[in-house]
């Protein structure tokens, strides 16, 4: 009988849930690397035994942690994450010039066929691989090194690059996104990027629709289409259907569409889900009710899905790598929340329940289908 | 043989209990004895000092003697009763809330 795996990375350490494919009853593990933020933690899609934690913090930095026996044992890999010359500059808040300096690593994306091979996501904003399972960090210069580089400025939680698409059709093509720079696409393996923007309209910026500069939240994919991305951005609710050419919006009929996550089903890929929340200065879930939202039709029109969830005196957010699925017939979604609870739904987001309700601010989710 | 006692995080990193020995050939410095001490436990390398310019991280001190040695050039001796092995190198997790 297969079980799952949710991988939690929490303000003060990781923790590892797991279940089998009723998914009611869980086992929670941890805190692993307790006292540290645990950004992400996530699994080698071809060796799912195969872990990788981002373990940093203000005092002693950067570490990147692996597990080759599925969270039972760590080991402590290369935290090398050096900016290739010319470092060069980027924009402060003030618009001025400074100097990229490495904060830390947001978001860790396995390769889908090697497990020696992971790419890393970095602040200030930046792509790095490791082809020898974490012990040496190389950048792919060319995404930093684009002509719109120099002008990208962070947004309030940094200028982060936090999430890592890896097309599962071609090999060369991935997609990164950036606050507040925007989505990018490279077609030759990371060798150049393509800003991927048109169509994004942010009034927090002088130009609406300039080519860079939007602060996309969270970019999410179906594999069975790869040129079709769902998009949070700072704003809106977004999509595109030519890997990028071309976004439109699809907020629809959200009560608001701020929100961080973004999550398509595993077998529906018009199946979409989000958690909107207040504003932009008021990072909570409307009127104190925790609803994620669904949609069934690619966007546009949007269910609240609440049975289970707190429907009042609710004030918590939902992170951009805190939401995700897995792949058993009857789709599992699991969320975290800045107030310490990862909530599971067996039955595609119809019903939740809480795994657990007091861990530290949650800040990613990932699923693995064990065998 | 130079003394050092790493903050707790730095401790269950290195896999080690309290206070770690190192062996400084020569004049003993606070580069000297973090050099041995990333040497004998590599995990630790960019936790205690920044890995390309060597700078102490912001939020770690270097105290010994009940002296504050956080600013002190790194290449300068230390004390001489942690030369003597008497008196540890405290390396210390700044007060900073959180």
């Amino acid at each position: 009988m297969s079980g799952v795996r949710l991988l939690v990375g929490t303000r003060k350490g990781a923790f590892i849930l797991t279940s089998d494919e009723a998914r009611r009853d869980w086992a929670v593990t941890g805190p692993h690397f307790g006292g540290w933020e645990i950004y992400h933690v996530n699994g080698s899609p071809a060796d799912p035994d195969r872990l990788w934690a981002s373990q940093s913090g203000g005092w002693f930095g950067q570490l990147i942690q692996r597990s080759d026996d599925g969270g039972r044992s760590w080991q402590p890999v290369g935290n090398d994450f050096t900016y290739a010359d010319p470092v060069g500059d980027h924009l402060w808040y003030d618009g001025t010039p400074r100097p990229w300096e490495f904060k830390r690593i947001w978001h860790l994306e396995p390769s889908r066929t090697d497990p020696d091979t992971v790419y890393a996501g970095a602040e200030d904003a930046a792509l790095y691989r490791s082809t020898d399972g974490g012990q040496k960090w190389q950048e792919l210069t060319g995404l930093r090194t684009h002509p719109s580089g120099s002008g990208w400025q962070p947004g309030a939680g940094g200028l982060c690059l936090h999430t890592i698409i890896l097309d599962p059709a071609d090999e060369n093509r991935m997609y990164v996104a950036i606050s507040a720079a925007g989505a990018f696409r490279t077609d030759d393996g990371g060798a150049s990027w393509l800003p991927i923007n048109r169509g994004l309209r942010s009034g927090q910026i002088p130009d609406e629709d300039a080519e860079v500069g939007h602060c996309v939240h969270r970019l999410a994919m179906h594999p069975s289409r790869p040129e079709t991305l769902f998009m949070q951005k700072h704003w809106d609710v977004m999509r595109t259907d030519d890997a990028g050419g071309n976004w439109r919006e699809v907020s629809g009929d959200l009560p608001t569409d701020f929100g961080f996550p973004i999550a398509v089903h595993a077998h529906e890929p018009e199946t979409v889900y989000v958690v909107p929340v207040t504003s932009d200065s008021e990072h909570w879930v409307m009127d104190g009710r925790l609803r994620v939202y669904r949609s069934r039709t690619g966007g546009g029109e949007w269910e609240p899905l609440t049975a289970g969830l707190p429907q009042e005196n609710c004030y918590v957010n939902v992170l951009r790598d805190a939401m995700a699925v897995d792949t058993l017939d009857d789709c599992g979604v699991y969320f975290g929340t800045s107030g310490g609870q990862v909530y599971a739904s067996a039955d595609a987001g119809d019903t939740w329940t809480a795994i657990v309700r007091d861990l530290p601010p949650v800040l990613s989710v990932e699923a693995q289908v064990l065998p | 043989m130079i003394r050092v006692v790493l903050p707790p995080h730095l401790r269950t990193l290195a896999g080690v209990d309290r206070e770690v020995r190192v062996e400084v050939a020569g004049t003993v410095t606070q580069r000297m004895v973090l050099d041995a001490v990333e040497q004998q436990y590599p995990m630790l390398l960019g936790t205690m000092r920044d890995r390309r310019t060597g700078k102490r991280r912001a939020l770690v001190r270097f105290f010994a003697c009940e002296e504050d040695l956080s600013n002190e050039p790194p290449d300068a001796p230390l004390p001489e009763r942690v030369v003597r092995g008497e008196e540890p190198f405290l390396v210390v997790g700044a007060m900073a809330g959180g």
